[in-house]
């Protein structure tokens, strides 16, 4: 599996390549006519560029605005405010057709009346491509999402898995796109099916080059896929990043706590310099953050919180979850939950224990956004 | 242990039993009945045997007004489905003017059909319908009672207005049917207006439209009030379909047996295009796997 060993002729094709930076500037969506306070948007204002080439994932709960965005890059929705630019070209009224845009839906599409043959086929047919040129095409593209031996089968008669294939191969099968957006594309695969597949988009985008944005609320799904990861959460970008970096430096508590498994520890704390104060507790600090006001929180991995026997502050054990390579230990320190994992083998005190958080591992948060050391707000 | 025999579990079966006899194969029976049978009056009745069958399948009366039946119903389907479909394709989808449009499509449907057949036949009148005095006034030459083209035409025109709202919300609620991401596909895969009709609309209605067309079809073959109410079956036999000739037959002329053979033979088309339509739905859907 996978399409890295397919000769890179075959499954180019030897067409052109048109691809596009996509610009969004100043751009909001409301979908009330008229909308009055920020509340009211789906889509708060965002600058964000999608470089050529890249492969995104837009990640966030359900109803955070991914598929706002994304429709409005596809040209399916006029955002209310603001531009979407393909390579410094102005496309905001230009109709889907237009954009020349791969779009795969969570739920499969596909044309009940055609053979998959002739679905695969379908978009470049549209574009008026000569018949020896799309038979190579679709070939190619039934070999990657390996639905040769059922071209000539009517798509109506396949199974769900197979439909939603052949609509990841529709969106593939035009070399020409300026990208190719997924949304929540594997919902309806089964998950052995859901890893095959991923992986396969994954070797697809570094044989074709195509930008790809993967929009998905499964945190899994999207580090995996992506470069880099766009973590939306109630109609804003609250950060863009690799995957390291959101799980390292989280910009926002929201991304400390969807980044992870269990997400990260946040405590409501005071910070002075290079210590913070959680009830009677005080901890050291990897640096100098000076006295913030507002709403202080300090955010640590559960990664980062280890167990002593004597040394290290008092925590009472609720629960030990055992997952398999690890342990999960949910415990409270001074009345706020602290999740912590420890490896398999450790022996954990039923009653009172010490933990002790690794001092450069902890972030500090001034009403939810990231402190940086030195008092610099970033976000 | 020796197991109870007791019939008396028969008797629950009894009101199905008597309320199909009563409902269905008795009427059938008595018409079946006289079917076989010939009378001179005086409730006298002398075999027949299949002598009203093989009489009225030599009939020219009767072959003729089949005729007609077939070309009334081929015409109106032709008209009605296509013209159905269009209105359905071009009302709005959602909002106050989807009710409103739904309200007005549902009107004629809420008309009695011998009150349908008296508003067209006022209306087509040369002295004073509105319809008949304009045309007349333009020097076209219109008299549905003297032309069979213009009876033919006006009872046409009349079942089309009546019955095209049927066609149409039936497509309409297999249109609603249909979900957005199919639209958004289509437009992501740069399909022309026509491809998502043909590959996506038509499709999708495919089910509702063999119903609209089973409904349109037996109701049609079925008229009576209606063309009664115009026409009178008029001029000469031109718009006699089979119902109007039945009933001439049985109460008119009161021949009760080739009557009764008429009506098992009607019957029998009937029952055997909805089976055709019937085998050929549960095809579809066969095949599309529900």
């Amino acid at each position: 599996m996978g399409m890295a060993h397919w000769p890179r002729r075959l499954v180019l094709g030897g067409g052109l390549k048109d691809m596009a930076k996509i610009t969004l500037s100043k751009l909001a969506h409301s979908y009330l006519p008229d909308p009055k306070g920020e509340a009211d948007y789906a889509l708060k204002e965002m600058d964000h560029v999608w470089e050529d080439g890249q492969a995104y994932a837009l990640l966030g709960p359900s109803g955070c605005g991914k598929t706002t965005l994304l429709n409005i890059i596809s040209g399916l929705l006029t955002p209310s405010d603001g531009r979407v630019l393909f390579d410094d070209i102005d496309v905001t009224q230009a109709p889907t057709a237009a954009r020349n845009i791969a779009q795969v839906f969570q739920f499969p599409v596909v044309y009940d009346t055609m053979s998959v043959r002739k679905n695969l086929a379908f978009p470049l047919r549209n574009r008026g491509m000569d018949r020896a040129s799309i038979n190579t095409r679709v070939e190619a593209i039934a070999a990657i999402i390996e639905m040769t031996d059922v071209l000539e089968r009517k798509a109506q008669a396949l199974s769900a898995d197979a439909k939603q294939k052949i609509s990841l191969g529709r969106a593939l099968v035009r070399e020409d796109v300026n990208a190719i957006l997924f949304d929540e594309p594997l919902t309806v695969i089964d998950p052995a099916m859901k890893w095959a597949l991923r992986t396969q988009l994954k070797s697809i985008h570094a044989a074709l080059g195509h930008t790809m944005i993967y929009v998905t609320h499964d945190q899994t799904e999207a580090l995996t896929f992506a470069d880099q990861v766009v973590v939306m959460y109630e109609g804003r970008v609250v950060q863009i990043g690799t995957p390291q970096a959101l799980f390292e430096t989280p910009a926002h508590t929201f991304v400390g706590y969807f980044i992870g498994s269990p997400g990260m520890n946040v405590l409501d704390a005071r910070v002075e310099g290079t210590f913070a104060y959680v009830g009677d507790e005080k901890i050291a600090l990897g640096a100098d953050y000076g006295r913030p006001g507002g709403k202080v929180q300090i955010g640590i991995r559960p990664e980062f919180v280890s167990l002593h026997g004597k040394t290290g502050m008092a925590a009472k054990i609720h629960r030990v979850e055992d997952v398999g390579r690890h342990k999960i230990v949910r415990a409270e320190l001074c009345g706020q939950a602290v999740n912590m994992i420890a490896p398999e083998g450790a022996e954990i005190a039923a009653d009172a224990a010490r933990i002790q958080f690794k001092p450069d591992a902890i972030s500090v948060f001034v009403e939810d956004w990231r402190l940086e050391p030195g008092g610099g707000k970033q976000g | 242990m020796e197991k109870t025999l007791n019939q008396k579990a028969w008797f629950l079966v009894l009101p199905v039993f008597l309320l199909v006899a009563f409902s269905a194969v008795i009427p059938l029976m008595t018409v079946v009945n006289y079917s076989l049978q010939d009378t001179f009056g005086n409730n006298k009745f002398f075999w027949a045997g299949l002598e009203w069958y093989t009489e009225l399948l030599h009939s020219e009366r009767l072959w003729s007004a089949f005729g007609r039946q077939i070309i009334f119903s081929a015409i109106i389907l032709a008209i009605e489905v296509p013209l159905g479909v269009f209105v359905a394709l071009n009302m709005p989808k959602k909002g106050v003017w989807a009710s409103l449009c739904l309200v007005l499509m549902a009107l004629p449907l809420l008309i009695p059909w011998n009150v349908v057949g008296t508003i067209w036949q006022i209306f087509g009148r040369v002295d004073i319908g509105l319809l008949g005095h304009t045309l007349a006034a333009l020097g076209i030459d219109y008299n549905y009672t003297r032309d069979p083209l213009a009876a033919w035409i006006t009872i046409i025109t009349m079942d089309v207005w009546h019955w095209t709202s049927l066609v149409a919300l039936l497509s309409y609620a297999g249109l609603q049917s249909i979900p957005e991401a199919y639209y958004q596909a289509a437009k992501i895969d740069q399909a022309s207006r026509w491809s998502v009709f043909w590959f996506i609309e038509l499709p999708k209605m495919q089910g509702v439209l063999m119903i609209a067309i089973l409904i349109r079809f037996m109701d049609s073959f079925m008229i009576y009030t209606e063309p009664f109410v115009v026409t009178g079956g008029g001029p000469g036999n031109a718009t006699t379909f089979l119902s109007i000739d039945l009933v001439k037959m049985a109460l008119g002329q009161f021949d009760l047996g080739p009557a009764a053979a008429f009506s098992l033979m009607y019957f029998l088309v009937v029952m055997l295009v909805s089976w055709v339509f019937y085998t050929v739905m549960t095809n579809l859907d066969k095949k599309a796997g529900y």
